[in-house]
């Protein structure tokens, strides 16, 4: 247990090697003027992620794959190629690198239509080979019969997809996306997410989306690496993140919101969690860990079973805690419940369906019982202090 | 009509025109993306719209003269004078001219974003390409408007002209000097031609600018 704080890549190994070999590995390191300590890498046909608040780096690093902000030191290699290395003065011009780029605000140039935009990028001989793979390019996006638009005369929509019939009609080796959802309103954003997810199952590029919302993130990532102040926290699946993260920053930063503090304690012969007058089992990981020391932890809000009232069934036994409804927010079909205890400050959060709310007459101010799942109990033994 | 005196006006905006053309384009767009010193630099370009014409004028002579670092920079390259010569008023004419021609094309190159750029280089533009197909066609207007004003600033200036240039027939002696010594020798008819010409010449140039700016405003907007 020596690599919190800073795990570059979780699933190390032969996956670890391919992404090297022909995917982008990133290695970026300086102490200003932003500072940066970020290693990450994509693998052909994956897209990362970049998560972390505003200011967190995501945009900086982006630009530096791209060659447009040099770093102090670190090295960026893209298909077996190397982009960059601080130790040996070596840096390719952003021309040089093969990139596409998807802007925040597209940057699509206004003098020119929605096809001669995407010509501008396509390398050919003849001038009607050119022009033949930016129509193909337009219409990959959708946008048939719009080549003569100007940006202007596009809707938002159309904007962002013209901005990546460009980047992709350049061939590039690496697709890099800064916040490519955020100017266009919440319909539209779902509707080019879900081409976004449609257009990647057909590149094998790697794929890097620079993002702050954690939604958008892990419905369209591979993999997710969190971000902040310039330095990669933790990577790997939206799902592992979800469940395991390394931190109790982590589990912030991904808006976690159960993080409790522990003991572990010993209980005939056993290794138990001890939280407030609660001797909980833990599914594993808990034998690391020495009697009295204290710890942080962490349970997904889809590991809290809630109890049906007067109704004990046998699984309830994994776990129970009891405490008082202190908040109930509706967010729809789902009702959001949070609930305090006698023992401390700690809240814990879950959801469930709002019906299954009103059917087990909940209230705040009540008490409930619930059941910790202990498989699903995830120690934070870094953090302790 | 002093048909010479129109001839050495139009010679004169025309050169003047074409010259500044290149350095507007080149020092406008250093500006637009200069940090450091950039203050002192737009205040070096704007002292000409600032000082009066006659006290410019009276600079400009100074250095123009035989024993003036320019004139006599120019009197052992050609053996002529700077002072009362063509070359000498199209000189001052670049001086005073220069903040009419560099700050509407600085404004325009400093409206074009620092990201459509980087999205040229993005898509593999060279910085050469980048300038001819997206920045200039972009500043275009500012182009316009710069050329506009210079041509017609030209085509009116007086004091500087005169303290330089005097009015030598064919030489020297521009349309807004003929129209001064017309007045002086009591010909108010042939002044009010003249005048009238200027004025139709300089409603021309107006109207082109905002023409041709109000185009590009649509386009781009």
């Amino acid at each position: 247990m020596v690599e919190h704080g800073h795990v570059g890549f979780p699933d190390q190994g032969l996956d670890a090697q391919a992404r090297d070999a022909e995917g982008l590995s990133v290695s970026l390191h300086q102490a200003g003027p932003i500072p940066l300590a970020a290693d990450f890498a994509c693998a052909p046909g994956e897209l990362l992620g970049l998560v972390g608040p505003s200011g967190s780096g995501k945009t900086t690093l982006l630009r530096a794959i791209a060659g447009l902000t040099r770093v102090a030191s670190g090295y960026i290699r893209c298909g077996g190629q190397s982009w960059f290395d601080a130790a040996r003065g070596h840096s390719l011009s952003v021309q040089a690198r093969r990139i596409g780029f998807v802007f925040q605000d597209y940057a699509l140039f206004p003098h020119l239509s929605a096809r001669d935009n995407v010509l501008l990028a396509v390398e050919g001989e003849s001038g009607e080979e050119r022009r033949t793979t930016a129509e193909a390019w337009l219409s990959r996006v959708r946008l048939e019969g719009l080549e003569e638009r100007l940006p202007h005369q596009l809707s938002g929509g159309q904007r962002q997809r013209v901005a990546v019939a460009r980047a992709l009609a350049r061939k590039p080796q690496v697709l890099l996306l800064d916040e490519p959802f955020s100017a266009v309103d919440q319909v539209t954003r779902r509707r080019l997410q879900r081409e976004l997810a449609l257009l990647r199952e057909t590149l094998t590029i790697p794929m890097v989306l620079v993002t702050h919302d954690l939604e958008e993130a892990s419905a369209l990532a591979d993999r997710l690496c969190v971000l902040h102040g310039g330095k990669t926290l933790q990577s790997g699946t939206p799902e592992t993140l979800f469940r395991t993260p390394d931190t109790p920053q982590i589990a912030r930063l991904l808006d976690r919101h159960n993080v409790f503090s522990g003991e572990v304690i010993e209980q005939q012969d056993e290794r138990r969690l001890a939280w407030g007058p609660y001797r909980l089992e833990v599914g594993q990981g808990l034998e690391a860990f020495a009697p009295g020391q204290t710890l942080r932890w962490y349970l997904p809000p889809s590991d809290v079973v809630l109890h049906r009232r007067g109704r004990p069934s046998k699984g309830e036994r994994e776990n129970p805690v009891e405490g008082q409804v202190q908040e109930m927010v509706v967010l729809g079909g789902v009702t959001q419940i949070t609930l305090a205890f006698d023992h401390g400050a700690e809240t814990l959060r879950f959801e469930i369906t709002t019906h299954a709310a009103r059917r087990n007459d909940l209230a705040r101010g009540e008490t409930v019982q619930v059941s910790l799942l202990a498989a699903a109990i995830h120690l934070m033994p870094g953090a302790s202090s | 009509m002093d048909w010479s005196a129109l001839f050495v006006s139009l010679r004169l905006a025309f050169g003047t025109c074409l010259i500044l053309l290149p350095v507007g384009l080149w020092l406008g767009r250093r500006l637009a993306r200069m940090q450091r010193r950039r203050a002192l630099v737009e205040a070096l370009v704007a002292l000409p719209l600032v000082m009066p014409p006659t006290v410019l004028g009276f600079y400009l002579m100074l250095a123009f003269a035989g024993d003036g670092p320019v004139g006599g920079f120019w009197a052992s390259l050609t053996g002529t004078s700077l002072n009362f010569s063509f070359t000498g008023i199209l000189l001052a004419s670049l001086v005073v001219n220069l903040p009419f021609a560099v700050q509407p094309i600085q404004r325009a190159f400093e409206a074009v974003p620092e990201t459509l750029r980087e999205a040229a280089w993005c898509s593999g533009l060279s910085t050469r390409q980048t300038f001819w197909r997206i920045e200039l066609p972009l500043v275009r207007s500012g182009v316009v408007s710069a050329l506009a004003l210079t041509f017609a600033h030209t085509l009116g200036e007086f004091g500087v002209i005169l303290m330089v240039g005097g009015a030598i027939d064919g030489e020297t002696r521009t349309l807004a000097i003929a129209i001064y010594d017309r007045v002086q020798a009591f010909d108010e008819a042939g002044a009010g031609r003249m005048s009238a010409l200027l004025l139709g010449i300089s409603f021309l140039t107006i109207g082109v600018v905002y023409g041709l700016s109000r185009r590009g405003g649509r386009r781009h907007g």
